[in-house]
């Protein structure tokens, strides 16, 4: 099993890659069906997989795409991830996906999604909407949503989506969450077998392969991390909020780890963790799908669940895995991370718990300012 | 070259406008100390004004507080004490504005406000709008309702939309019912439709009015004056009296041949709210070329009226439902704002598209770069981009502002006279 520690390397080149080769290859052993993409942050994955189709998740483009093209559209004080995607789509990048959809996370990724529309109309380019309330009236809404969808990709693929193979792609996704949630479990009880850059690469990683191979590895990480011969080490256990869409550079969450943090709790590429319990396999699975989404999401600042506010959910995060501490790791310009911020901080300290707000970009690639905070925050906790 | 500015059309409707808005905040004063009428905090955007009214509740509009604040150079101060208590410089500044007035207890008039019997979060596009109003609640501590409209993914709202947003109408209302010991009054509610109904049709002739050149009125800047009744006193008679007056009254300027100047040099649409700090200075930098707004995409965040839409008493929640969900242009999509602004220029005759950048509001600002691709490469229509903010004064860079807008005014000049096409600035 100790070849497994080679897989977190090539799982970040495909993580990283922005020719989207995985896609590409799966689409010449697939001739003829469909790869759509999602916009962050939550994806109903079991719609496009049900079509016979392959659903992705994007991640914006990091450090690894110039912005040359894309600021001409999206002007200043709009995040990196938006323009990233816009870039992608102007430079080819977007080219092997057939459908690109958007949800209602922000009023920037909305307009993205029509901006999209109007430049690529060869693509079928759709808009999401979740709901913002938790009625019953939500999932009805959702249900028909979810329904207008699959009339959608139906037209796309040529082919109708039956309840069988919606069921069945519920129950593969379920399962890819169910170990998701394991991986977790065993990084916030035993960060020393699993550093969180780590567990961040296995789960990431997926967003871009076939459900089932992403299970294959996950299984195989589950079988091999307690067996992984790792040494405690001194560190400040902390939770990381405000990462749920644009992504932080995998060297700032080493950075985090390096200066003596475990990281036992995140929102980083949240998707697969969006449910707290398994979609129903029971009854209408288009229901259960949106049932799901309103009734038994997390927690997020894209999302809006006004009987039990966002940071109590927090609070139990912070509390369930005994967190000393909390990391405010918010992309610049996302306006959903800012305003939680101010009442997520409110809470923490209610809690008396210390806390660091840290701004970063995607493109971020020096690291010596942050590196300087860190450190810092760190030795005030260890010296206190 | 820029001439002097030219002062704007005053006329006895914005008197009237004042008086009204006056007696608007009185009454929520009144509430403050009185806890009567109930009051509603609203969202501007698709506001369901008129459901209020089955209730002879009073709408209590925290965008409105923002721009009376900041027009009145008030606003820095409570958006430094939103900052303080965590805040970003990069929030939209209308909630720091009133987050910070209600931790300071500032208000515009300096009268009291009252603590809302609910806060209904219209959403309507603005995402916002919901954290906006949950932060309103989780500060006052009153009751809060998200009323979710699904934002137009197409032309046109489905059958399912309609029936979730009626349905959580009348959600609202039961919760109203609770919250004030107050039956709703179905009948009062038809008849707030009906008077919305003419006032829409007021307003929509007043609109159209701008076709004429020179046109009566700026429909950026008059417009705005003329937002606040229509607003807060859409579905009364109150609100029929003065679009009735207005109408009127810029009619006969029309029959007099009297514009916004002695002279109409320029016609053109402005697209994104205006930056109300600097509201005046912004106003004399179009003024000093004669150049009059004849239409606004911010005109119609409160409800799009000028292409025949209008309240329906005969299926009152429903119609309520339509306005909220494909009438105002903040719930469309933006490809149908495109398509908005399009149909001004062709049809209002418009010689430019400025496109007002301002960085607290990503919902009309995030893309503009494309929009004004559009207009400029496929369609060949001349536009000026500026950037700045609606309610945080340090935003605004006079000189940058004035020297763009001369520059466009100046190659649009030269353009007339070669009667060629002017180039986007």
């Amino acid at each position: 099993m100790k070849e497994f520690e080679r897989t977190f390397d090539s799982l970040y080149e495909g993580m990283q890659d922005l020719s989207f080769a995985g896609v590409r290859n799966w689409k010449e052993q697939h001739p003829g069906a469909k790869a759509v993409a999602f916009f962050p942050v939550y994806a109903p994955m079991e719609l496009v997989h049900a079509a016979g189709m392959l659903p992705a998740l994007l991640s914006g483009a990091g450090d690894r795409l110039d912005i040359q093209h894309a600021d001409s559209r999206f002007g200043s004080f709009i995040c990196s991830i938006i323009k990233t995607t816009m870039e992608m789509a102007m430079t080819g990048h977007l080219e092997p996906f057939d459908g690109l959809l958007f949800s209602s996370i922000c009023d920037s990724a909305r307009n993205l999604c029509f901006v999209v529309k109007r430049n690529y109309p060869q693509i079928y380019v759709d808009f999401l909407h979740l709901p913002h309330s938790t009625s019953e009236s939500s999932v009805d809404f959702l249900a028909a949503e979810y329904r207008r969808i699959i009339t959608e990709l139906e037209r796309l693929g040529g082919t109708p989506v039956q309840d069988a193979a919606l069921r069945r792609s519920i129950e593969l996704y379920n399962e890819q969450r169910r170990l998701v949630r394991c991986l977790y479990e065993l990084r916030a009880k035993s960060p020393h077998l699993l550093r969180a850059w780590e567990s961040y690469v296995l789960v990431r990683s997926g967003n871009l392969m076939p459900v089932e191979e992403h299970i294959q590895i996950l299984r195989q990480a589950l079988e091999y991390l307690p067996t992984r011969p790792g040494k405690k080490r001194d560190a400040i256990r902390v939770v990381i909020e405000g990462s749920f869409c644009e992504q932080p550079p995998l060297e700032l969450i080493r950075l985090l780890e390096n200066a003596g943090c475990d990281i036992v709790e995140d929102d980083l590429a949240i998707a697969q963790r969006w449910f707290t319990e398994d979609v129903p396999l029971a009854g209408d699975p288009v229901r259960a799908l949106a049932e799901s989404y309103v009734q038994r999401s997390v927690y997020s600042s894209v999302r809006h669940d006004f009987s039990k506010p966002r940071w109590e959910g927090l609070a139990e995060k912070v509390l369930g895995t005994r967190a000393e501490a909390v990391i405010f790791l918010i992309a610049k310009f996302c306006e959903p991370a800012y305003f939680d911020f101010v009442l997520f901080k409110k809470k923490v300290d209610e809690m008396g718990l210390p806390h660091l707000l840290l701004e970063f970009e995607e493109k971020l690639f020096t690291f010596d300012r942050l590196r300087t905070e860190v450190e810092t925050f760190v030795e005030s906790l260890v010296f206190d | 070259m820029a001439e002097k500015p030219a002062s704007e059309y005053r006329g006895s409707i914005h008197q009237q406008q004042k008086d009204l808005m006056l007696d608007w905040y009185q009454r929520l004063d009144h509430a403050a100390g009185t806890g009567d009428p109930p009051t509603v905090s609203m969202m501007i955007s698709g506001n369901c004004v008129e459901l209020l009214e089955g209730f002879g509740a009073i709408p209590l509009y925290p965008e409105v507080n923002a721009l009376q604040l900041a027009i009145r150079h008030q606003s820095l101060e409570p958006i430094l004490a939103a900052e303080e208590m965590g805040y970003a410089g990069d929030n939209c500044a209308y909630v720091k504005a009133d987050i910070g007035c209600m931790l300071k207890g500032i208000t515009p008039t300096g009268g009291r406000l009252p603590k809302p019997t609910l806060v209904l979060c219209n959403f309507v596009g603005c995402n916002t709008y919901v954290k906006w109003f949950e932060h309103v609640a989780a500060f006052t501590g009153a009751p809060l309702f998200v009323l979710d409209v699904p934002f137009l993914r197409g032309d046109q709202p489905s059958q399912a939309d309609i029936d979730y947003v009626v349905r959580q109408l009348k959600e609202v209302v039961a919760q109203l019912e609770k919250l004030t010991g107050r039956k709703f009054d179905y009948d009062r509610f038809r008849q707030s439709v009906a008077y919305s109904s003419e006032v829409e049709d007021l307003w929509s002739q007043i609109k159209h009015l701008a076709k004429n050149s020179p046109s009566p009125f700026d429909a950026y800047f008059d417009a705005i004056t003329l937002m606040g009744p229509l607003y807060v006193y859409r579905g009364k008679r109150e609100g029929v009296e003065f679009f009735r007056a207005a109408l009127n009254e810029l009619k006969q300027k029309v029959r007099a041949g009297e514009g916004v100047y002695d002279q109409e040099r320029f016609r053109v649409v402005v697209e994104g709210p205006p930056p109300y700090p600097y509201f005046r200075t912004f106003r004399d930098m179009f003024a000093s070329w004669k150049a009059v707004a004849v239409a606004s995409t911010y005109s119609t965040v409160g409800g799009l009226w000028e292409f025949g839409f209008r309240h329906d008493p005969s299926c009152p929640f429903e119609s309520v439902a339509m306005h909220m969900l494909a009438q105002n242009v903040t719930n469309r999509n933006y490809l149908q704002r495109y398509d908005q602004i399009r149909r001004y220029v062709q049809e209002w005759k418009a010689d430019g598209v400025i496109i007002h950048f301002v960085k607290s509001c990503r919902l009309f600002s995030a893309g503009q770069g494309d929009m004004r691709d559009y207009f400029t490469k496929q369609l060949g229509v001349p536009t000026l981009y500026i950037e700045s903010d609606l309610e945080d004064p340090r935003y605004f860079a006079e000189a940058q502002t004035k020297n763009r807008i001369d520059a466009f005014f100046e190659s649009l000049e030269h353009a007339k006279r070669t009667a060629g096409h002017a180039v986007g600035v």
